[in-house]
């Protein structure tokens, strides 16, 4: 594939112009309980009941690191391949809202937890490097409401001081394409750390998308526009499409762009002017005086190393050396913690003599679309991997066919039933007697004299209604390959 | 018996675990005098019922194994007190009653002391005199009319009245250590993470630091080996070896070297204060030690210094009186407006000061200037400390460049009032602890303390120090109970 035919560009006239993105992903990160206090995490508890005094900013309450929180950090960070900092500090950013109780958020400025690093993607012209510029941690704000009541606003403080990764990247990014599998990426490589769900419905994982523009081929950066708090892939590709070409359409009429902050309005599909550069809040940082720099030792560090996971990419890598898959299945089976453990559980259930081409057709055909149909999850398929490995060691060794192992699986939906039992008890074994086979192909040839003439004068697409008589003759339990080299000889 | 009141803490735990007094005794007696001394304006919110039912209750069933067996104690209102309301001296919390319990209350009364009541204090611990508390000015035992000092100015009132018979204040800048210098009093600001801060509203929360307030050094030593414990609830809490304070107390310092930094002869200091810095000299050498002069050459930046980070912090800390959880709201057109109403009529007039300066320097364009070169100049303060303690136990200064003044007499000045905090300051900058014990009276009759500095973690120096000296000084504060009618 050529590498123009990906580029995105947006035309006007003879000019044509790029896009550049960059994102700050806000990703909650996986945790029983709050950054600085105790409280409970859970999502959709009810208003207010995951909330410590720390977490409501009571008089003299102080927080406490959570050191669990700074282990998923530094696990991101090493799986993002990033430079861990030993010596971070949290500081206070200040700004007064009614869902931020303390009036400032605990945050890292200057020195994040998590320096630079780097993700791969995966596009469909080649692999793509993106830039990390940091990660830090901060607290969550909690929640106002504005739409239950016509004269008040309630705030819910379940959220406030849930911690967050904001994971900030390099502007690498150059089309809605790219962003979604930018998303997508850190969100397998955090699901498969256990660092953070990726809930996007849940707001698990959120983000500030910096759009600008530029004339093709050129160097400089544009001035850029930050849509702010994007909760789904699809409507990040929406607003970046939609800010880009705004942004181009000022060019185009000669018009300078104002670096400010917008929001997106999912119903209109715009973007939305939120405050200029001039209105942005000063939030005065500062170091907090209340919590020391958080430092961390060589071994600390380390001992998270050494028990990572093995990530996506090196998966891939793995199954395309160990089980001979092509790149592009390796990536789909890679894409999921879930997807690459239950194929690894079929493959593991398969034995010695198995065929990981049928396993990987039948998980990304059969099975992902009955998932797709019933919107499951891989990990509440209703078929186990046992049950599947099973199935495809019975398509392997001939017990049946194809086209009768299609029929199990449906039965199989049912309770996980195991398909040897189904076959057994439906009699649905391919019938592999070549005596049987041959008998029956007799009395198909005898019924149908005249059609076995005008195959034998040379109409040989004829041999096809063979087969599918002798199929349906058997129940389609006969063995497709013995009735074919049978036909064949019969025939002659 | 009627001189309870006037009894030491340290006598009165003798007499109640020898059982000349019970608990219900001493407790009545200390209600009854602050009864009579409402004139004094020392407490804003009393709970008297209650300890005497705590009191009775002891009685009952007393356990005299415990350091504080049944003792009455009333405590600044900056500590937040389970079920008690808890003011920090300000509007704004003027009806906020804790559902949690401080962690240096919570050590107090694990020992056996009973709550009196809350004690009034400067508003946020932000003043030098007792005056900016919305609950009012507080009077000074020593004299009518006569500021108490502050921050901790009704504890430091309580204690000199004999309204409790000890208590416990904080200190951000000199809040503990002015007011009992200028109430002839004890005071110690322990080593910053000494204390919890668990529970205390804070003020600067990278100098704020709890300690005793007491009649003598002894009940000082008692009292902090109480609430000195680290505390994992405080992030900055220190876990060192703590000692037994009033049990190790000793008055022999024979040999220890004292530093006199040259810095702290300010211009225009009154002559009576060389004067007792002269004498504490002395009786530093009749016990045996010998002082040394020694330079902290950083000194004259402590206070412009102090004035940049305190009030940086406190900003911060002080956003959450935002109308919105908890204390008092004014109504408002929308969120901004009832923010805007909240705080100008929550805060008082210094509070709103310190909240405005702290607010500019640290905004952007200004952080670098005023911010961040107050931080380095900290560090060149604590170098100072560091440098001179390779040659020195301690240092001995005065407390404070004047004895008490009138109330209303410095108000509309607060450059003068801040000059207050100069010599006591650099001590919370660097983190150090230091007691002022008094030591003598000005040509009015007023008390004037000393102020021995110690190196980080060595409060039991500087408690043997004052308590040798004190035994020199012989101080007498003269009471005269001029506000019982």
């Amino acid at each position: 594939m050529s590498k123009k035919n990906s580029e995105y560009l947006i035309n006007r006239k003879d000019n044509q112009y790029e896009v550049v993105i960059g994102l700050e992903v806000h990703a909650q990160v996986l945790s029983e309980s709050k950054l600085f206090s105790t409280s409970a995490t859970k999502f959709g508890a009810e208003p207010n009941t995951q909330v410590s005094l720390v977490d409501a900013a009571f008089p003299g309450m102080l927080p406490v690191i959570n050191e669990f929180c700074v282990k998923q950090a530094i696990k991101t960070g090493i799986g993002l391949n990033a430079k861990i900092n030993k010596r971070s500090v949290f500081d206070r950013k200040n700004y007064f809202y009614a869902d931020l109780p303390q009036g400032y958020q605990i945050s890292q400025f200057k020195d994040p937890i998590v320096g630079e690093g780097k993700v791969i993607l995966d596009m469909p012209d080649g692999q793509k490097e993106v830039g990390i510029e940091r990660l830090h941690l901060e607290q969550d704000a909690g929640k106002s409401i504005h739409d239950l009541d016509p004269q008040n606003t309630f705030v819910d403080l379940n959220r406030s001081g849930v911690a967050l990764m904001e994971i900030v990247s390099k502007p690498d990014l150059r089309s809605p394409d790219e962003v979604s599998a930018y998303i997508k990426k850190l969100r397998s490589i955090m699901r498969y750390l256990g660092t953070c769900d990726g809930n996007m419905q849940e707001g698990s994982l959120r983000a500030d998308v910096n759009v600008s523009v530029r004339a093709k081929g050129s160097k400089e950066f544009g001035t850029r526009c930050e849509i702010k708090n994007v909760n789904s892939i699809k409507f990040m590709q929406m607003a970046i499409e939609y800010e880009a070409n705004r942004q181009v359409d000022l060019i185009e009429e000669g018009k300078s762009i104002d670096q400010e902050t917008r929001l997106f309005d999912t119903k209109k599909n715009e973007t939305r002017s939120m405050r200029s550069k001039e209105d942005a809040h000063d939030y005065r940082y500062f170091p907090d005086p209340d919590l020391l720099p958080l430092e961390v030792s060589d071994e600390f560090v380390n001992e998270l190393k050494n028990n990572i996971p093995e990530l996506p990419d090196d998966k891939k890598k793995r199954f395309i050396d160990e089980f001979k898959l092509s790149p592009y299945e390796a990536t789909i089976l890679v894409s999921d913690i879930d997807t690459a453990k239950y194929f690894e559980e079929v493959v593991a259930k398969m034995g010695k003599n198995k065929d990981m081409k049928l396993a990987v057709n039948w998980i990304t055909g059969e099975l992902f679309a009955v998932l797709n149909n019933k919107n499951l999850e891989i990990s509440q398929s209703p078929v186990s991997a046992k049950n599947l490995a099973i199935l495809v060691n019975l398509i392997k060794n001939g017990t049946i066919s194809g086209k009768i192992a299609k029929t199990v699986f449906e039965l199989m939906l049912d309770g996980d039933k195991d398909p040897q039992k189904i076959v057994e008890e439906k009699g649905l074994k391919q019938q592999s007697d070549p005596k049987a086979i041959e008998a029956l192909i007799d009395k198909i040839i005898n019924d149908n004299r005249e059609k076995a003439i005008e195959y034998k004068q040379g109409k040989e697409k004829l041999f096809g209604f063979f087969v599918g008589q002798a199929m349906k003759a058997s129940g389609g339990k006969a063995n497709p390959q013995l009735i074919n080299e049978i036909l064949k000889k019969k025939l002659q | 018996m009627s001189d309870i009141t006037k009894q030491s803490l340290t006598e009165l735990v003798e007499n109640i675990k020898n059982k000349n007094l019970s608990s219900t005794d001493v407790t009545k007696a200390f209600i009854d005098r602050s009864e009579k001394s409402k004139e004094l304006n020392a407490y804003v919110t009393e709970d008297f019922t209650s300890a005497l039912d705590k009191a009775k209750k002891f009685d009952q069933k007393p356990n005299l194994d415990l350091k504080l067996p049944g003792i009455p104690m009333a405590v600044k209102d900056l500590f937040c007190t389970k079920d008690v309301k808890t003011t920090a001296g300000s509007k704004i919390l003027n009806n906020f009653v804790p559902t949690y319990e401080s962690t240096v209350t919570e050590n107090i009364w694990k020992e056996g002391a009973i709550l009196l009541g809350k004690l009034n204090c400067d508003e946020f611990a932000m003043g030098s005199s007792n005056e900016t508390s919305f609950f009012g000015n507080v009077q000074n035992p020593i004299d009518k009319d006569l500021v108490p000092g502050g921050s901790s100015g009704g504890s430091a009132s309580a204690v000199a009245g004999q309204l409790t018979p000890i208590t416990i204040g904080t200190d951000t800048g000199g809040s503990i250590r002015q007011p009992a210098s200028f109430t002839g009093t004890v005071g110690l600001k322990p080593t910053y993470g000494s204390c919890s801060r668990y529970g205390i509203v804070a003020f600067a929360s990278s100098l704020d630091q709890a300690g005793p307030m007491a009649q003598n050094v002894k009940d000082c030593a008692l009292l902090q080996e109480v609430i000195s414990t680290y505390d994992p609830k405080d992030s900055t809490s220190i876990d060192f070896k703590r000692n037994q304070y009033s049990k190790e107390l000793t008055n022999n310092i024979k040999g220890k070297k004292i530093g006199i930094p040259k810095e702290y002869r300010v211009d225009g200091m009154p002559k009576e204060i060389e004067d007792l810095w002269q004498k504490g000299i002395q009786y530093i050498k009749d016990c045996g030690a010998q002082t040394i002069d020694i330079s902290l050459p950083h000194t004259s930046y402590a206070l412009p210094t102090y004035y940049i980070v305190a009030p940086a912090e406190a900003s911060s800390n002080l956003a959450r009186y935002d109308g919105v959880k908890y204390g008092f709201r004014a109504e408002g057109e929308n969120l901004i407006d009832m923010y805007e109403k909240t705080r100008s009529e929550g805060f008082g007039a210094e509070v709103q000061r310190r909240i405005m300066i702290g607010t500019y320097v640290l905004s952007s364009g200004y952080y670098d200037a005023y911010y961040l070169k107050a931080q380095k100049v900290r560090k060149l303060i604590k170098n100072d400390f560091d440098e001179a303690y390779k040659n020195v136990d301690a240092i001995l200064t005065p407390s404070t460049p004047s004895s008490a003044f009138k109330i209303g007499e410095k108000t509309n000045d607060p450059v003068s009032m801040y000059l207050n905090d100069i010599f006591t300051v650099p001590v919370n900058l660097a983190g150090l602890p230091g007691i002022s014990i008094p030591a003598g009276h000005d040509s009015k009759g007023y008390p004037l303390g000393l102020q021995i500095i110690g190196k980080a973690f060595d409060e039991q120096n500087i408690l043997n120090i004052a308590f040798a000296m004190e035994e020199k000084i012989n101080f007498k504060n003269k009471i005269t109970d001029w506000w019982i009618k």
